[in-house]
C-alpha cells in the first residue's frame, strides 16, 4: 500500500547527488530566465539544458506518468483557451500580421499568434523538467532545509516537512474510517447518486477532522517539548554541503538568466523576438 | 538522598484548566531528588498526566489555567523559565510513539532538538550516532516511521530527548501502546538508561505490575487531584492502598489476598521476582486444593467458519497465508499476535473491509463470500479501536440510527431498534445528548450500540480497552461480557493478557499470516513458545503457581479467575 506523497527512489548520479538547495535555486533561476523572455531561441536553449538534466537524473517515465498527464491537460487547455479568448494577441505584441488561414473573421490564425502560443508552451516545457527534478530527485528530508537555506522562513518550510511526514498517516486514517463507514451502510461507489455520494464523503470527513485535530495537538506538544521555534534560525541534520558540481549547476543557470536578459537588451531591444519583420 | 537538594519540588501546588469547573491538582507537595526513580500511578482523570505536564512545562506554557503554589525545577520556579529552558532539564517521552515522531527518518527525529538549537551539522551527526547506539537503533537511522514497530519508535523518542543530556526523563504512559513483551523490554531499557547515566526517572503509568518488573524507589499515588500515598512499592502493596482507588494490583498480590495471605512489607511483594514464595506456599496450596471443580462452558452451533483464507496487498507480500478456524455461537474469542502478524487484516477480511480475499467464509453454514461490506455488516459488526474514527454525527441517537437510515428502514422501526440498542449499552437516558459530552468509554459504547442496532450475531472489536485504566477497562469488559451472555458472539483483537485471561475462553494466536495456536487462553499464557510468538508474557500467576509447587498452573489460573469473578459479582467495584 503506497501512501507516500512523493515516490522518492534512491539513486546516485550527477543530479541526485546535488544538494536540494541547488535544485531549488536552479529551478527558480532558470524559471526567471524563461519568464523574462519571449524569445523562442532562448527558451529552446533552456529547454535543451533542462531536458539534458532530466535525462541525467534517470528519473523513469513510470515515476512521472501521472504528473505528465496532468501537465499535458493543463497545457492543452491553456492553448485552446488562449486562442478562444485572445486570437489576435500575437498580432498585438509583435506588431505585424501574417495570416495563415481564416476560420471566421475573429478566428484568423496568424503566424504571430502561432509563435506566441508555441513560445508559451515552450516556457512551460522548459521549466517543468527542472521542477520535477526538485520534487522527485531531492530526498524528502532535504526539501524543507533547501527552501529554508535560500531565505524562506523555517517555520513555513517545516510545515512542508510535516506534511510529508503525516500525509500517509492521514491517508491511512481516511482509509480506516472509510471502510468502517461503508460497513455501516455508506455507499461510496458509483451506484449511488452523485449528491448523496458527496454527502456520504462528508460523513467520513467529520471523524477524519476530529482524529486529525487530536493528532495536531500531540504533534505540536511534541515539537514544543523539544524546543521548536525557540530560536530565529535552526540547522538541518539532512542538509547536503555544496560541492563543485553544485556551483557548476548554479553557474549554468545564472548564465542562462544572463543570456535571457542580454538577448532582450542587446539583440531584440525588447522582451519579444519578431522573426516576421 | 534527602540531604540533596530536590530536582523537582512542588509546594502546595494547585492547578485548574480554564475549561474545567474544578481544579485538576489540589495542594500537591512532592519532592523528587536527583537519581531517583519514581512511578506516578492513578486512575484516568486523577490528574497524573497533568502533574507530568507541570514538570515538563506544557503547563503553564501550552495549556492555560490558574495555578497557585509553586513548582520548582533545580530551585527555579518553572513559570519564570521558558519551555525551551525546561526542555534542557526535563526530557519527555510522550504516550503515543507514532504521533510524536516528527522527523521523516529516525536520524532526523533524534536530531530534532539539536536542529532547533542550531547545533552544527557535523556535531549533530556525531551525537545522533552515539545516542542511537545507546538505544540500539543505530542500524535504523535512515528508516521512516512506517518501517518501525511501536517499541522501536518509542526508543527513537527516548533517543530524541537523550541528545540534550537532560537530568530527568519523564515517561507518560510508556506501556500504553506496546504489547506486553515489548513493554517488558521498554521497562528494562528505561531502567538501564536511568542507572547507567545516573538520571532521574519519572514514569506515569497505570499498569503497575509491568512497571514493577524492575525496581522503583517510590510510588506516588494520585487520586482526584491529590497525592494519597508516597512510599516504596512493598509498603504500598502491604497497606493495600490501590484496590479501593480502582487501580489494579499485580495479579499475584491479588491472588495472595484471596489465599488469605496477609501482605506485609517483608514479603517483598513489589515484584514477582523478589516475592518470598516460601512463606506463602502453604496458604496458596491449601486455597487451591479447597476450590470446587469448575463447570464446563457450553456453546451452540458453529456460527462462523473460515476456510483457507489468503490475502495480499501486493504479489510479493502475502499477509494471510491460509487461515482456517471455526467459531461457535456464544463464544468469546481473543485474536492475538504481534504487530503485522495479520490479525487486524484477518478481522477486516471477515467483514469484507479488504478486497480480493481468497478462500471461503461461512456464516451459519452459508457461504458469505459474495456479500458486500454493507450486507455482511448485518451479520458481523466491526468496532474500531478509536471511537473518534467511527463517530460522524453530533447527536447520540442519530449516530446509532445512521446504519439503519442508510438501509432505508422506516422511522418507527429505527426508533425501536435504536432505543433497544441504547438500552443494552446503558445509554438510553443520554439518547438526546451530544456525543461530545461523553467520555472515551461512553463513546466506545456508542460505537458498539451503532453496530448492535443492525442486530449482528457476531461483533469483532479491535483493542476494545486500549489506553483504559482498570476501572474503565472493567466497565467496558463487563459490558461486553453481558452482551456475550445475551447471545452475541464476540471476537476481540487484543494485546492485553489480563483481558484474555479473564474474559475469553479461547485464543487464536496469529503469527506470520497463520494461526499457530487455537485453544484455551489460559494455555496460551502458560506456554512459553506460544506467548513468545504472540509477543505476550507469561502471566505472573503461572510463576506463582509453579513456585508454590502447583504443577497444573492452568487449573490454578482458572480457579483464580473464577474466584475473582464471584467476588466482583458480590461487590461490583
Amino acid at each position: 500500500m503506497n501512501t507516500k506523497l512523493f515516490d522518492y527512489v534512491e539513486r546516485h548520479n550527477f543530479i541526485y547527488d546535488l544538494s536540494g538547495v541547488t535544485k531549488f535555486l536552479c529551478f527558480m533561476i532558470a524559471g526567471a530566465a524563461v519568464m523574462f523572455t519571449y524569445d523562442i531561441r532562448v527558451m529552446i536553449v533552456v529547454f535543451v539544458v533542462s531536458v539534458i538534466a532530466f535525462f541525467l537524473s534517470r528519473i523513469t517515465f513510470r515515476q512521472i506518468r501521472v504528473m505528465v498527464a496532468y501537465v499535458a491537460i493543463f497545457i492543452l487547455m491553456n492553448i485552446v483557451l488562449t486562442f478562444l479568448f485572445n486570437p489576435q494577441y500575437g498580432v498585438e505584441i509583435y506588431g505585424t500580421k501574417h495570416v495563415l488561414f481564416t476560420i471566421t473573421q475573429r478566428y484568423t490564425l496568424t503566424s504571430e499568434q502561432l509563435l506566441y502560443q508555441v513560445s508559451k508552451v515552450m516556457k512551460y516545457c522548459s521549466i517543468i523538467p527542472l521542477g520535477m527534478i526538485f520534487i522527485l530527485a531531492t530526498h524528502p528530508s532535504e526539501m524543507a532545509s533547501s527552501m529554508n537555506r535560500i531565505g524562506i522562513p523555517y517555520k513555513a518550510t517545516y510545515a512542508l516537512a510535516l506534511t510529508l511526514r503525516y500525509f500517509p498517516d492521514v491517508i491511512r486514517d481516511y482509509q480506516d474510517i472509510s471502510v468502517a463507514q461503508q460497513a455501516r451502510g455508506l455507499d461510496l461507489s458509483r451506484k449511488e447518486r452523485f449528491a448523496s455520494r458527496i454527502k456520504n464523503v462528508l460523513n467520513i470527513c467529520v471523524p477524519l477532522i476530529f482524529t486529525t485535530l487530536d493528532r495536531i495537538e500531540l504533534i505540536s506538544n511534541a515539537m514544543d517539548l523539544r524546543g521548536f521555534g525557540m530560536q530565529k534560525k535552526r540547522t538541518w541534520y539532512c542538509a547536503k554541503k555544496l560541492t563543485k558540481n553544485d556551483y557548476l549547476s548554479i553557474g549554468i543557470c545564472v548564465l542562462l538568466l544572463l543570456l535571457s536578459v542580454a538577448v532582450s537588451i542587446f539583440v531584440n531591444h525588447s522582451r519579444y523576438y519578431n522573426p516576421f519583420i | 538522598m534527602s540531604s540533596d537538594k530536590p530536582l523537582v519540588s512542588f509546594r502546595n501546588y494547585s492547578f485548574q484548566y480554564f475549561a474545567q469547573a474544578e481544579p485538576t491538582l489540589k495542594g500537591i507537595d512532592l519532592d523528587i531528588f536527583p537519581g531517583e526513580k519514581i512511578l506516578i500511578v492513578g486512575p484516568s482523570g486523577s490528574g497524573k498526566s497533568t502533574l507530568g505536564n507541570c514538570i515538563n512545562g506544557l503547563i503553564p506554557f501550552s495549556y492555560k489555567g490558574e495555578a497557585t503554589g509553586s513548582v520548582k525545577i533545580n530551585g527555579k520556579e518553572t513559570s519564570e523559565m521558558s519551555l525551551f529552558e525546561l526542555s534542557k532539564t526535563v526530557g519527555t517521552v510522550l504516550q503515543d510513539p507514532d504521533g510524536q515522531f516528527v522527523g521523516l527518518t529516525v536520524a532526523e527525529d533524534i536530531a530534532f532538538s539539536l536542529e532547533n538549537q542550531c547545533v552544527l551539522q557535523d556535531e549533530m551527526i556525531e551525537t545522533v550516532k552515539r545516542v542511537a547506539q545507546t538505544v540500539d537503533m543505530d542500524h535504523h537511522l535512515l528508516n521512516s516511521p512506517f518501517e518501525l514497530s511501536g517499541g522501536q519508535k518509542q526508543r527513537v523518542g527516548l533517543a530524541g530527548v537523550m541528545v540534550d543530556d537532560v537530568e530527568l526523563f519523564l515517561f507518560d504512559e510508556p506501556l500504553a501502546n506496546l504489547d506486553p513483551a515489548t513493554g517488558k523490554t521498554a521497562i528494562d531499557l528505561i531502567d538501564r538508561i536511568g542507572r547507567e547515566y545516573n538520571k532521574t526517572v519519572v514514569i506515569i503509568e497505570h499498569r503497575l505490575e509491568d512497571v514493577l518488573y524492575r525496581h522503583v524507589d517510590r510510588i506516588v499515588v494520585i487520586h482526584e487531584g491529590r497525592i494519597v500515598a508516597d512510599m516504596n512499592a512493598d509498603k504500598l502493596l502491604a497497606e493495600g492502598v490501590l484496590p479501593p482507588l480502582g487501580i489494579r494490583e499485580p495479579l499475584y498480590v491479588t491472588a495472595l489476598r484471596y489465599c488469605g495471605v496477609k501482605i506485609t512489607e517483608d514479603l517483598k511483594p513489589a515484584s514477582s521476582g523478589t516475592l518470598n514464595y516460601d512463606r506463602v506456599k502453604d496458604a496458596v496450596r491449601s486455597w487451591y486444593e479447597a476450590q470446587p471443580a469448575l463447570p464446563e462452558e457450553e456453546y451452540g452451533e458453529e456460527i462462523l467458519r473460515a476456510k483457507n483464507i489468503r490475502f495480499a496487498y501486493n504479489r510479493d507480500n502475502e499477509i494471510l497465508k491460509g487461515i482456517d478456524f471455526s467459531i461457535r455461537a456464544g463464544e468469546m474469542v481473543a485474536i492475538v499476535g504481534t504487530n503485522g502478524a495479520g490479525k487486524s487484516t484477518l478481522a477486516k477480511a471477515v467483514c469484507a473491509l479488504v478486497k480480493n480475499v481468497s478462500g471461503d467464509f461461512y456464516f451459519e453454514g452459508d457461504c458469505i463470500n459474495d456479500l458486500t461490506i454493507k450486507e455482511r455488516a448485518l451479520h458481523i459488526g466491526y468496532v474500531m479501536q478509536n471511537p473518534n474514527q467511527m463517530i460522524c454525527k453530533s447527536m447520540i441517537f442519530d449516530e446509532v440510527a445512521l446504519g439503519l437510515k442508510l438501509r432505508g428502514y422506516s422511522e418507527e422501526e429505527i426508533q425501536i431498534r435504536v432505543h433497544e440498542a441504547l438500552r443494552t449499552c446503558g445509554l438510553y437516558e443520554m439518547r438526546n445528548w451530544p456525543v461530545s459530552a461523553l467520555s472515551f468509554g461512553q463513546k466506545k459504547r456508542v460505537t458498539i450500540a451503532s453496530m448492535l442496532a443492525l442486530c449482528p450475531k457476531i461483533l469483532i472489536l479491535d483493542e476494545p480497552t486500549a489506553g483504559q485504566d482498570y476501572y474503565h477497562y472493567t466497565e467496558i469488559m463487563e459490558f461486553l461480557r453481558s452482551l456475550n451472555k445475551s447471545g452475541v458472539t464476540i471476537l476481540m483483537i487484543t494485546h492485553d493478557m489480563h483481558l484474555m485471561l479473564e474474559y475469553t475462553t479461547r485464543a487464536l494466536v496469529v503469527n506470520d499470516g497463520k494461526i499457530i495456536f487455537d485453544g484455551s487462553s489460559v494455555e496460551a499464557l502458560t506456554k512459553a513458545e506460544i506467548a513468545e510468538a504472540a509477543n505476550l508474557k507469561l502471566t505472573s500467576l503461572h510463576e506463582l503457581a509453579l513456585r508454590c509447587s502447583i504443577s497444573d498452573t492452568q487449573s490454578f489460573i482458572r480457579q483464580f479467575i473464577h474466584y475473582e469473578r464471584q467476588i466482583r459479582q458480590k461487590d461490583p467495584a
